[in-house]
């Protein structure tokens, strides 16, 4: 009964996901779109950030490299599989967190972050200032990938629908894979690591195999979303793997709440809403221009206001609410 | 003299700059002894625990660890070869269960990362290493608490069940009567003796009445040097430690 009360939000919120097509138009699908690209994003962090304790400043690398590699990897003429350019895009992109976290997980802390922000910030210039992905302007995929089995093309992800449901798909298989990965054994050495780390050393575990297994992985969780944003937009160029694509998936997580999947995906929903309205001249007019400032702004007083984030804010008001009758007995 | 020797330090220096924190230590810890190690704030005691957990690596000397010459082994390899340690802050998981806590920690011995299918709280190996735990440092009808939630005598016994779950032969403890009440002292004393069958113990204490309750053997130190060794009522009679330490501790 608990185990279905407690994935019951999840299910509710693929069903609707699932149903949207049928009531969106072509512009809220791909914004819906959009939005479970970037969730997966999200939870590809906040397996780092909530449930490992490792605060990278720099998980756009990962998400942009899989974007280049899908684009790079495929052939302008012929459809490529997803059956093996979806794989090719995560390994690169684990392959590249292996690298980072093989060196940057020697720090700890404040310095954790600044070593991973450098090393984003390399692959930011190596896209940037050579020609390998079409310099500062970026590259077109010219073929979007497709998955055929014996010249029957099952799945096209060209068209709108079919792509919104592979995306729906691949969000659904990671979050129910980091379910799994949080309640193994795994999942619990990670959590015994934010939690305290020496003591886990004290007790055995080589932590920095653990904590590069995790980022390994989060890297090729974010090769995910790195495949599907450049299959999406067909189009990939070196802003995707810039500093503030890095501090956006992270306030993604910090918005929705740090320690929850579930709070990483409405993270990424709340953001990109959030975005959406600030930039909508319908509502606000000319001061669109200042959307970034509204955003900001917005974003401060939720994190003031809501310390745990959107999932935590029902926990926030219960323990207020606890609260309130000890204030009067006190008086 | 004892036969088998769990633990030995073998002129153990540490240097932080030109502060010698440790100072040519040697001392050993066999099975059913408790081997109490006393001195002042600053003597030494912490630096020599952490040397021989693998936290800090020593500028000079040996550890041994039932007979392998450990002292280039990580701290987590050495705790699975036996070595557990306690802090003398507590360092437990609050936001976890207080049977979490122990099964996580008994986990270190069972680690299996890749079995991504099976769920950690299912695991009957370590549960059952857990609830041994519990049991035996008295706490196990507080399993389903948050350890968070505990009082600090609790803290300090699920600090010891932490450790038993990992199935050490040898214990490093660090304070674990610090801030303690008479009380839950006695308690603790108790759980301590009753450890002492199979188990060797190197204790960090500052409480010279349990001290010298439960003690085989005491070594002095001072200013990270050894000042004396020996059996409790020698080194309490020794001019030594009477004058450096013990008499204005026992008196004040």
């Amino acid at each position: 009964m608990t185990v279905i009360a407690r994935a019951l939000p999840a299910l509710i919120g693929g069903l609707l996901l699932a149903a949207f097509p049928l009531v969106g138009g072509a512009f809220y699908v791909d914004l819906a779109a959009t939005i479970m690209i970037l969730a997966i994003f999200a939870l590809s962090l906040e397996l780092l950030v909530g449930h490992t304790g490792l605060v990278s400043f720099g998980h756009a690398a990962f998400f942009g490299v899989a974007a280049y590699a899908t684009v790079l990897l495929s052939s302008k003429t012929v459809p490529p599989s997803v059956l093996w350019l979806l794989p090719a895009a995560m390994l690169v992109a684990a392959a590249c967190a292996l690298a980072v976290g093989a060196l940057s997980l020697r720090t700890r802390g404040i310095y954790f972050i600044m070593v991973t922000l450098a090393f984003a910030q390399m692959a930011y210039y190596v896209f940037h200032d050579t020609r390998l992905g079409g310099g500062s302007d970026g590259i077109y995929l010219y073929v979007k990938p497709a998955l055929a089995i014996g010249g029957v093309t099952l799945l096209d992800l060209d068209a709108r629908l079919p792509f919104y449901y592979a995306t729906l798909f691949a969000l659904c298989l990671t979050y129910g894979f980091l379910l799994l990965v949080a309640r193994s054994r795994f999942g619990h050495a990670l959590a015994g690591i934010r939690a305290n780390e020496q003591r886990m050393r004290a007790a055995g575990f080589a932590t920095y195999p653990y904590k590069l297994a995790a980022f390994t992985l989060g890297g090729a969780l974010a090769g995910v979303a790195g495949f599907l944003y450049a299959v999406k937009d067909g189009f990939v160029n070196p802003e995707i793997l810039a500093w503030s694509q890095s501090g956006t998936v992270l306030l993604m997580v910090i918005l929705g709440g740090v320690g929850s999947f579930r709070g990483a995906v409405i993270g990424a929903l709340a953001f990109v809403l959030l975005k959406e309205l600030f930039q909508s001249e319908a509502v606000f007019g000319g001061f669109t221009r200042h959307w970034q400032l509204m955003l900001g702004l917005v974003i401060i007083a939720a994190v003031a206001l809501m310390p745990q984030g959107i999932v935590g804010l029902s926990a926030q008001w219960r323990a207020r609410r606890r609260a309130r009758p000890d204030v009067v007995h006190a008086d | 003299m004892p036969t088998d020797v769990l633990l030995r330090a073998n002129e153990i220096t540490r240097r932080f700059g030109g502060l010698k924190a440790v100072d040519n230590v040697s001392l050993d810890v066999a099975r059913g002894e408790v081997h109490a190690l006393i001195g002042t704030n600053g003597a030494g005691k912490s630096t020599l625990v952490n040397v021989l957990a693998g936290e800090l690596a020593p500028t000079s000397g040996r550890v041994e660890l039932l007979g392998h010459d450990v002292t280039q082994w990580s701290q987590p390899r050495r705790a699975r070869a036996g070595l557990g340690r306690t802090y003398q802050r507590t360092t437990i998981f609050p936001r976890f269960t207080v049977l979490e806590n122990c099964r996580l920690a008994a986990q270190a011995r069972h680690q299996r990362p890749v079995a991504l299918l099976d769920a950690a709280a299912a695991c009957a190996t370590t549960l059952a290493l857990a609830h041994d735990a519990l049991a035996r440092a008295g706490i196990d009808a507080l399993a389903g608490r948050m350890a968070g939630s505990l009082a600090h005598g609790q803290k300090r016994q699920l600090e010891i069940a932490m450790c038993l779950a990992t199935a050490p032969q040898m214990l490093l403890l660090d304070e674990p009567l610090a801030g303690m009440g008479p009380e839950e002292s006695t308690r603790m004393i108790e759980l301590l003796a009753a450890l002492k069958p199979g188990h060797g113990m190197l204790l960090v204490e500052h409480d010279m009445d349990a001290v010298f309750r439960i003690a085989d053997r005491i070594t002095v130190m001072v200013d990270g040097a050894v000042l004396a060794t020996g059996a409790p009522q020698d080194v309490r009679d020794n001019q030594d430690v009477q004058t450096a330490y013990l008499g204005e501790a026992l008196s004040g």
